[in-house]
């Protein structure tokens, strides 16, 4: 279509139409290879548009299941077992909100540290630089409830033996996306080019002062959208919070170390779904509003960042 | 700094900066090295707290049930009297979900890869592949939940077939719903790694093929396809890995019900869901139950280490490298 707005929609039509036959008269393409492409391309089109209508059910059907329960009491109120009407999540957000914090305390040292050290330091030659790489690459790709059971042998009880805590949950959770920060870091510190490091080193900056004032503020655009995309999946993570201690009609505020037992939002979400009654699944489609709302939120704040920071040399 | 390639400062420009370095008696710089280091330590410490806190409680639990009993039994009934630890059930439920989350993935992953590589517009294409992405990010509770509220009622059960296997109407779980919402969750990692592996094959590959007269058909299925076949395999593989770990879908679309059969609309009980359903809540360390946890999760610690490691030899080894 050269200029679809003075075109008449008719007008259009002939001229398509003309297109066609010209196109069909003039082509020595066989008719069936013209059919079969063009039943080709439908087909793929309609893969992603059953992807994309996948996508577009679920939110619809969230809003439209939770938008009767959505009020300010879901912020306020705790959980109930019998009064869905007057039932909240309150317990949960803040233990959510206390795990992240939790998780992006030991996520960003030691993530970034990681980065630093194998795109910085590390000698690709020596097999425990390799071993330290192959190994971050499986864990990516271990199923989030593996952690669950290292949360539960390993930090819960057995070796640091911390009882079902909200830092366990934390802690289980932090190590769950880790190796996503460490790769996000990575790709952002290799982006930054060995100019400006030599460039710092030729100035007679040491080694960690050209990381320090040159290499890290470069990739922090980079790493901080790594970081975000990975609290962003351990707020939505609920398999491993099951083995380590969230519960779901917790009705007290959440302490880190001080109470036994604590919430997530996921978590409650998932028993609210798993009641009967209609009310608590009304319930469950709101506090998935509100996660989804939060996520987006987060997102859209990654790919800003992205954007807005991203350098090219 | 005396890195590990700290003498040999007479190398070539362009090396990497480690080696350009002078030594230097700065301990800080020492000092901070280390700590880094220390943290990319810390990550190899996971494996190995994952890999002990798996290893004593399964032995424990090989101790009470014979492995041969374990592996190749399917009964899965810890809560009878006397118990069967028949793994074979709950395995055969992990793949029922995941072989119809494969079916439903893979065409529709590879097709949408296939359209905004080859048909899309790049303007087109730079909005939907970030909107299929967004699937990606969505906590697989509220997929769960999509599952069990919509995909089962609202389109498995009316589209179902009568009776054809035993019929899906009334039932409260079945697998192929968890399977579909899987499926959905999977989607955008296969057409989005695809997508990457196909566009990445050289224009001049597509251009030779026009020009000795292949329909756009053709390109894509003759040339493109084929050429960037290892991302495509790499990216099943890592949907499969991912489908065979997913736990909140299985546990909330599919039951919790060991059941030995491949059946779409059975109830089933899949690995993730039995560790998910049993370690919650008060299960005294120690029990048989609590060691079955244990068990069941060293097996699909191993099916995904060893899929992983499959993915990551097929990337290495057919890789093509274009210019």
């Amino acid at each position: 279509m050269a200029e679809p707005g003075v075109a008449a929609p008719r007008s259009r039509l002939a001229v398509a139409g003309a297109r066609a036959t010209t196109r069909a008269t003039l082509s020595n393409q066989p008719r069936s290879d013209v059919i079969r492409n063009v039943i080709f391309a439908a087909l793929l089109l309609l893969a992603i548009l059953i992807a994309l209508a996948g996508l577009i059910a679920l939110l619809v059907q969230a809003f439209v299941k939770g938008a009767p329960a959505l009020s300010p009491d879901l912020f306020t109120n705790g959980p109930s077992r019998i009064r869905p009407e007057s039932a909240g999540f309150r317990p949960a957000i803040l233990g959510s909100l206390e795990l992240i914090a939790g998780v992006i305390a030991f996520v960003v040292p030691v993530g970034v540290g990681a980065a630093l050290y194998l795109e910085e330091y590390a000698d690709k030659t020596r097999w425990w630089n390799r071993l330290i790489e192959v190994n971050i690459q499986n864990l990516a790709a271990v199923p989030s409830i593996i952690y669950g059971i290292l949360g539960l042998g390993f930090i819960v009880r057995g070796p640091l033996d911390l009882g079902f805590v909200l830092a366990a949950g934390s802690l289980t959770l932090a190590l769950l996306v880790l190796p996503m920060v460490i790769i996000a870091a990575r790709e952002a510190i290799r982006a930054v080019p060995d100019s400006i490091r030599q460039g710092s080193l030729a100035l007679g900056a040491t080694k960690w002062q050209t990381i320090r004032r040159q290499v890290l503020p470069a990739s922090v655009p980079g790493i901080l959208t790594g970081i975000i995309l990975a609290v962003s999946r351990a707020l939505g993570e609920a398999a491993p919070l099951l083995l380590v201690g969230a519960a779901a009609f917790v009705t007290f505020d959440p302490q880190p170390l001080g109470s036994d037992r604590y919430s997530a939002l996921p978590v409650q979400i998932y028993n609210y779904a798993t009641q009967p009654q209609e009310e608590f699944r009304a319930l469950a489609a709101a506090g998935i509003i509100v996660m989804l709302v939060v996520l987006l939120a987060m997102n859209s704040v990654a790919i800003w960042l992205r954007n807005r920071y991203e350098q090219r040399w | 700094m005396i890195g590990t390639g700290g003498s040999g400062a007479s190398g070539p420009a362009g090396n990497l900066p480690s080696r350009l370095q002078a030594p230097s008696r700065r301990y800080g710089e020492k000092a901070i090295q280390a700590v880094l280091a220390l943290c990319g330590i810390l990550s190899v410490l996971t494996t190995t707290a994952i890999v002990i806190s798996l290893v004593g409680p399964t032995i424990g639990f090989f101790e009470v049930v014979p492995i041969g009993d374990f592996l190749f039994g399917t009964d899965w009934t810890p809560q009878f009297e006397p118990p069967s630890f028949g793994v074979l059930a709950i395995v055969a439920g992990t793949l029922n979900v995941t072989l119809w989350a494969m079916l439903f993935a893979i065409p529709i992953g590879l097709g949408s890869a296939i359209y905004l590589s080859e048909y899309a517009t790049p303007r087109v294409r730079r909005t939907l592949k970030p909107t299929l992405e967004i699937l990606a990010g969505i906590p697989t509770v509220a997929i769960g939940f999509f599952a069990v509220t919509f995909i089962l009622p609202q389109v498995i059960q009316p589209l179902w077939p009568g009776d054809l296997f035993g019929g899906a109407v009334g039932k409260p779980f079945i697998a192929l719903a968890a399977g579909l919402g899987i499926g959905l969750m999977v989607v955008p990692i296969i057409a989005s790694i695809s997508e990457d592996a196909m566009s990445a094959v050289p224009r001049g590959l597509r251009e030779g093929a026009y020009a000795m007269g292949a329909t756009r058909m053709e390109v894509s299925t003759k040339v493109v396809f084929p050429a960037a076949l290892s991302g495509i395999v790499a990216s099943i593989v890592l949907a499969i890995s991912r489908a065979l770990g997913e736990t909140m879908i299985v546990v909330l679309a599919a039951g919790s019900t060991p059941n030995f059969t491949l059946n779409p609309v059975e109830a089933i009980q899949a690995m993730t869901s039995y560790i998910a359903v049993t370690a919650t809540g008060d299960i005294p360390a120690g029990s048989i139950s609590y060691k079955s946890v244990f068990a069941v999760g060293t097996l699909l610690f191993l099916i995904t280490l060893a899929m992983n490691v499959v993915s990551i030899r097929l990337v290495r080894k057919y890789r093509e490298v274009y210019e």
